[in-house]
């Protein structure tokens, strides 16, 4: 057992458990932010995919080990207040999601692969979304809406 | 209005709790009232009927009877409703129904048997004339209420958007402010078909809402029954091991039991049960537990071997359960001109819904009730089975519907909520969340069944068939059985029957049931007659289908989107497929291309046509049909379930690998045949058209044969070099 802070959508979480917890576990059920799904547990479907740094990590294969250095944990309560990041608006113009359950881990994917590259090609966007599992098939509507984001971020830029 | 149904005939009280019974019934909250006098002060109050809350500013509650697990049930049900109510749909928000079936059941899937149920795709099936008919009772309702006020006859009132009219004096009154002047008649009209609004008025039926659901899905908000936190919750997990129904024999009961967290250890016949105070404290138990397991029926089976023993049963003389039998197959093979025998396989599959099976569940001190918070597909019981497995009255168990990550079919089996319940009596009153991690929940699955088809069909000296015989040998009656017959196509002899051959392997629902092998079977069989007689294979169709026009209908649209007839790129081809499921028609047509070294195919593009009766949410069809379709092609081309010495050999998407975003097409085109006809079902009516479709497309390419599904890189190149 060890006490550890982590600064999680910008605010200080103060928890105390054994350093080889799994960061999902922490998030879900110790602190409450169940936005982040379970999917595999092993880093093969992408459904907790957060953003430690800006940078999409798969929260389960993360240990409050590797947080101890005040990294910054940002999961999808924390991408916007009224849920209305450019992203998400993207997500209900294509009415992309059907059940629902992977695409918190889709969108903070699709995040960064905008941030990273604000006008992906379509064989850009499949890469860099391959990790991301979705049984219901809504792949198509992804793709759909991350371009839908595409182009009203760059027009704005 | 025909038929009269007073509404106190229909009030009945059963152990003090009220119920009522009927389309129109009481709110919600009357159901769990036990104080009569209560429920009568209630009954005075304002409330309108059992599936509509109203308030005073006009916002309108619907309850959705149905599982929402991305079929989009909160939002066409709901649609229907308010299009009958004439509601203002930017008022309306919905929410799940409890969970009574005498109140909120349809009767579509066993007449006098209300039911709640989600599956089969037959939700706006079930509740169409349902919601019709309560949406227009709480219309009747404010209008006659506020023609009582008004003084005026009900006949001269109309409504529109959110809004009774009196078209004399174009007076109007929002729905919410005829609160206080609200009042229950005795009778509740039911209303006939031409009552009903014309459709040429609708404006939520056939065309887009929103879905209602969407935007806490993109949030991270909406809540699934595995985000269900509750004060003083333990968590649960099982060992069940990977030989199925194999008993357990636990050899470190007292090392499990000192680790920190552990509560208690909770045997059952085919697992150890862990209850912890934190999840990964009861994860890490579960890790260390040392079990010795018993052997199964199972044990001893090998998947990948028993298609020799079932292609002895389909040898065998004597039949098995016959389902169809028209004309006389027998002398219809021995008269033809050329006779046509072909076995086509598939392997196991596995549900793979994103949300792992999981259930909340909180057993009263007494041991007397219970609460559940789940995420379920409903069904015959409405309380899951928890009232007879803790041996207590229904009316003493709640079951809180939540949002599902998936369904599939796997959802409609009741094992992971009586596991839940099982652990929650031994800490009663203490909540538990029982998790089953993906590695159990591919491991003790319960799977599409592995089945062998021997297909026979006799033709005249022309092509035309004249005789058709499906014999399919498998485990799970129906399970294998639905989709086996042919209605629609024109062939007099037709011959169908069903092997009985049991595994003790668990087999469950799968999106389309037996629907995907046996389609694909017969519509690989229709291929290659058609190709045995070089013919095209849509007119080969086309012919086959002259007496269903509707069916005609949708093969033409789909050879039109998709220029069947034109010339197309080297290496791809296109093939074509024709099904009926839960009483949509449909035609579907992909283009593929082949990797002849790595044996990899490609779906490039698909397209359907459906006719699918009313559509109320077409755009929702569309999301369906690309589901069910990407569903399809993961199923085909990549998912493979096996069964070594009775045991499972797959444990994550490590070993059991589904389509992902690399793999999907350039694009899905769904086109959606104008009707009149009730609504039928579209979940599943787009991942029975890929088998078939691709393996159509294969044998145009390259003049093999792929019969044994799924389509591994290995078997395509086996056939490529057959
Ligand atoms: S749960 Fe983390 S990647 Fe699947
Ligand atoms: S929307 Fe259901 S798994 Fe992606």
């Amino acid at each position: 057992m060890a006490s550890q802070s982590l600064n999680i959508n910008n605010k200080k979480y103060a928890v105390d458990l054994n350093e080889d917890t799994s960061l999902l576990w922490v998030l879900r059920e110790h602190l409450g932010l169940t936005g982040t799904k379970y999917g595999c547990g092993i880093a093969l479907c992408g459904s907790c995919t957060i953003h430690v740094d800006d940078k999409p990590m798969r929260a389960c294969s993360l240990t409050l080990s590797a947080l101890n250095k005040g990294q910054k944990i940002t999961t999808i309560e924390g991408l916007s207040k009224n849920g209305d990041h450019p992203i998400q608006q993207a997500w209900v113009e294509a009415q992309a999601p059907q059940c629902g359950y992977c695409q918190s881990g889709q969108i903070m994917q699709a995040v960064t692969l905008l941030a990273e590259n604000p006008n992906p090609t379509r064989e850009e966007i499949k890469a860099y979304m391959n990790g991301n599992l979705c049984r219901c098939g809504t792949y198509l509507r992804i793709v759909k809406a991350i371009e839908i984001a595409a182009k009203k971020t760059s027009v704005k830029t | 209005m025909n038929k009269v149904v007073s509404r106190r005939e229909f009030l009945k009280t059963s152990g003090g709790v009220a119920l009522f019974i009927g389309i129109s019934g009481l709110l919600p909250q009357m159901i769990a009232c036990k104080n009569n006098k209560e429920v009568q002060k209630l009954l005075k109050k304002h409330q309108l009927t059992a599936w509509v809350k109203l308030a005073e500013d006009g916002q309108i509650t619907i309850y959705n009877p149905a599982a929402e697990m991305g079929q989009g049930s909160m939002t066409s049900l709901s649609a229907i409703f308010a299009e009958e109510m004439d509601a203002d749909w930017s008022k309306v928000s919905v929410e799940f129904s409890p969970q009574e079936s005498e109140i909120y059941g349809s009767d579509k899937w066993s007449p006098n048997n209300k039911v709640m149920l989600s599956a089969g795709s037959r939700v706006t099936y079930g509740y169409y004339s349902i919601m019709r008919q309560a949406g227009a009772q709480a219309r009747y309702i404010l209008m006659n209420s506020i023609a009582e006020h008004w003084q005026v006859p009900i006949k001269e009132l109309s409504t529109a958007n959110g809004e009774v009219i009196n078209r004399r004096d174009n007076k109007r009154i929002g729905y919410g402010e005829i609160i206080p002047y609200l009042y229950m008649p005795d009778k509740l009209p039911e209303f006939s078909e031409s009552e009903f609004k014309d459709p040429k008025n609708y404006r939520f039926i056939g065309l887009d809402l929103p879905r209602v659901d969407i935007p806490a899905k993109v949030k991270g908000t909406a809540q699934f029954a595995i985000d269900i936190q509750l004060p003083e919750m333990l968590y649960g997990v099982l060992e069940r091991g990977s030989l199925h129904g194999a008993r357990p024999n636990l050899n470190n009961e007292s090392e499990i039991l000192a680790l920190s967290g552990v509560l208690k250890l909770v045997p059952f016949d085919y697992a150890i049960g862990i209850i912890a105070e934190s999840l990964d404290q009861a994860l890490a138990a579960k890790k260390l537990l040392n079990i010795s397991w018993s052997e199964a029926p199972a044990s001893g089976f090998n998947s990948q071997d028993c298609y020799k023993k079932y292609e002895k049963i389909a040898s065998e003389k004597s039949a098995g359960k016959v389902i169809t039998n028209e004309g006389n197959i027998n002398s219809a093979i021995k008269s033809a001109g050329k006779t046509f025998s072909v076995d086509f396989k598939n392997d196991y599959v596995y549900h793979a819904q994103m949300e792992p099976l999981n259930a909340v569940v909180q057993v009263g001190t007494d041991g007397n009730s219970a609460e559940v918070w789940v995420g379920s597909q409903q069904g015959f019981d409405s309380k899951l089975g928890v009232p007879s497995y803790l041996g207590i009255p229904a009316e003493n168990v709640k079951i809180n519907l939540q949002y599902l990550g998936g369904g599939f079919g796997r959802r409609s089996m009741t094992d992971f909520v009586l596991e839940g319940t099982g652990l929650a009596r031994e800490v009663a009153p203490r909540p538990v969340k029982l998790i089953w991690t993906r590695e159990d929940d591919v491991s003790y699955g319960a799977y599409r069944p592995l089945t062998l088809q021997r297909l026979k069909a006799s033709t005249d000296a022309q092509g035309k068939i004249t005789g058709f015989s499906h014999c399919v040998v498998g485990d799970g009656g129906n399970l294998v059985a639905s989709g086996i017959q042919i209605d629609y196509y024109d062939i007099p002899n037709k011959y169908a029957e069903w092997r009985e051959v049991s595994e003790g392997i668990r087999l469950k629902h799968w999106r389309s049931v037996g629907h995907a092998p046996n389609k694909f079977a017969i519509e690989c069989m229709i291929d290659e007659i058609a190709t045995y007689f070089k013919k095209d294979p849509a007119d080969f169709r086309r012919i086959l289908l002259a007496k269903s026009p509707r069916a005609l209908a949708t093969l033409d649209k789909a050879i039109s989107m998709c220029d069947w007839y034109s010339t197309i790129a080297d290496n791809h081809a296109k093939g074509i497929a024709f099904l009926e499921r839960s009483g949509t028609l449909s035609t579907g047509i992909c283009e593929i291309s082949v990797d002849r070294k790595t044996g990899i195919i490609s779906v490039h593009r698909f397209w359907s046509a459906s006719d699918a009766g009313i559509v109320i949410q077409p755009d929702n069809v569309k999301a369906q049909m690309e589901g069910g379709i990407l569903m399809g092609i993961s199923s085909v081309l990549k998912e493979q379930l096996t069964i070594v010495n009775g045991r499972v050999q797959q444990s994550n998407f490590n070993n059991y690998e589904i389509l992902q975003m690399s793999d999907i097409p350039d694009s899905v085109e769904t086109a959606i045949i104008e009707s009149r006809e009730p609504p039928r079902g579209v979940g599943e009516s787009g991942t029975p058209l890929v088998a078939c479709a691709i393996a159509n497309a294969f044998l145009k390419l390259t003049g093999k044969h792929l019969r044994h599904l799924p389509f591994t890189p290995e078997r395509v190149l086996n056939a490529l070099n057959s």
